[in-house]
């Protein structure tokens, strides 16, 4: 069994390489390789949600309906993998859900308040993977984003996409 | 139905929680592979990675395990085996086939929580795919005044039938040197 620590390690060099990668010998990084840098992080967590959810039976529906699901991602996902539950869970009831998590485990580190607060985005593309990817291994395709004001709490929002 | 829901919490609940590292860290020697051209690219890029892994993670280390200075390379190597290994991965390699100088030894893992469910592709067969391993021992180890040098010579992805790491000690580094990130 791995040590969550070795995991957030593991994430912050990971962002940290994906960065350095994208970094062309101009220095400053423009919107472009910022987005390519964002998209990387978000597939590679993608695969990682995916695989989470892969070892569940996928047999008949087991959940009876959307938000049931979404209350699994809210409690028993996020523990697993974030370590504590959602804070707050908010839908419109047409597809879109807003989740609260006020110290989300990937931002502890990075500060609290304001500080760093454009660097945010950076450390939460994979974790926006990693739910979207989950979600589509339970029957739900997504679109998923974060954004966080005052660190460590961040919101993530899931748009249910209707096929 | 609702048997169903409460079956799928359980057997979520007993998904290990390495799998959210051992995923993550295959999900990165798969994008590795995509970037870089060759598998001598990819082992080399792992390294670095754990170098700077481990050059931060020795402090997490000695604040969780309250180890003191060691001794000798001997001591070091049982603290690697028996704390390190078991803190951060859960397993207990045996340490073996000491050089007569004392400068050299084996760690044998009988399994390695990295490479659960990965099988190599056929085109990869230079790929040392636990690399990163190496690399944070490196890291972690010159923290503490020690070069070292780490590599696989064994690996069960590659058909042996254990993992080996060999890890020589090189010398004493003077206490000034900053530590930078690779």
């Amino acid at each position: 069994m791995a040590d969550e620590v070795l995991f957030e390690f593991l994430h912050m060099e990971i962002v940290s390489h994906v960065y350095k990668e994208q970094q062309s010998s101009k220095g400053e990084m423009d919107s472009k390789e910022r987005t390519m840098c964002v998209s990387v992080l978000e597939s590679m967590g993608f695969r990682v949600g995916q695989g989470l959810i892969e070892r569940l039976t996928r047999d008949s529906p087991s959940f009876k309906d959307e938000l049931d699901i979404m209350k699994f991602i809210c409690k028993d996902f996020w523990t697993k993998v974030f370590r504590r539950q959602v804070d707050n869970l908010r839908t419109n009831h047409q597809g879109t859900y807003v989740l609260q998590d006020n110290k989300f485990v990937l931002l502890t580190q990075l500060s609290s308040g304001k500080q760093y607060l454009d660097q945010a985005p950076k450390y939460l593309a994979f974790s926006c993977g990693v739910v979207r990817g989950a979600l589509s291994n339970l029957g739900l395709e997504s679109v998923v984003t974060a954004e966080v004001s005052v660190m460590p709490s961040c919101k993530f929002q899931v748009v249910i996409q209707k096929l | 139905l609702k048997r169903q829901a409460i079956n799928m919490r359980i057997v979520f609940s007993r998904l290990q929680n390495s799998e959210l590292f051992t995923l993550t860290y295959g999900a990165l020697v798969t994008q590795l592979c995509k970037d870089y051209e060759n598998d001598e690219e990819v082992n080399k890029q792992l390294d670095k990675m754990g170098y700077n892994i481990g050059v931060r993670l020795i402090e997490d280390f000695l604040a969780r395990s309250s180890i003191g200075r060691c001794q000798d390379f001997r001591e070091t190597a049982d603290v690697i085996a028996k704390v390190a290994f078991k803190m951060y991965l859960g397993i207990t390699p045996s340490v073996t086939n000491w050089s007569p100088a004392g400068d050299e030894f084996s760690l044998i893992l009988e399994s390695n929580p990295l490479v659960d469910f990965v099988e190599l592709p056929d085109n990869h067969s230079t790929l040392i795919y636990s690399n990163l391993l190496c690399g944070i021992l490196r890291g972690a180890l010159e923290m503490v005044q020690m070069a070292v040098d780490v590599r696989f010579v064994q690996d069960t992805l590659r058909g042996d039938n254990v993992t080996e790491i060999r890890m020589k000690f090189i010398k004493r580094i003077e206490e000034n040197l900053p530590a930078g990130d690779e």
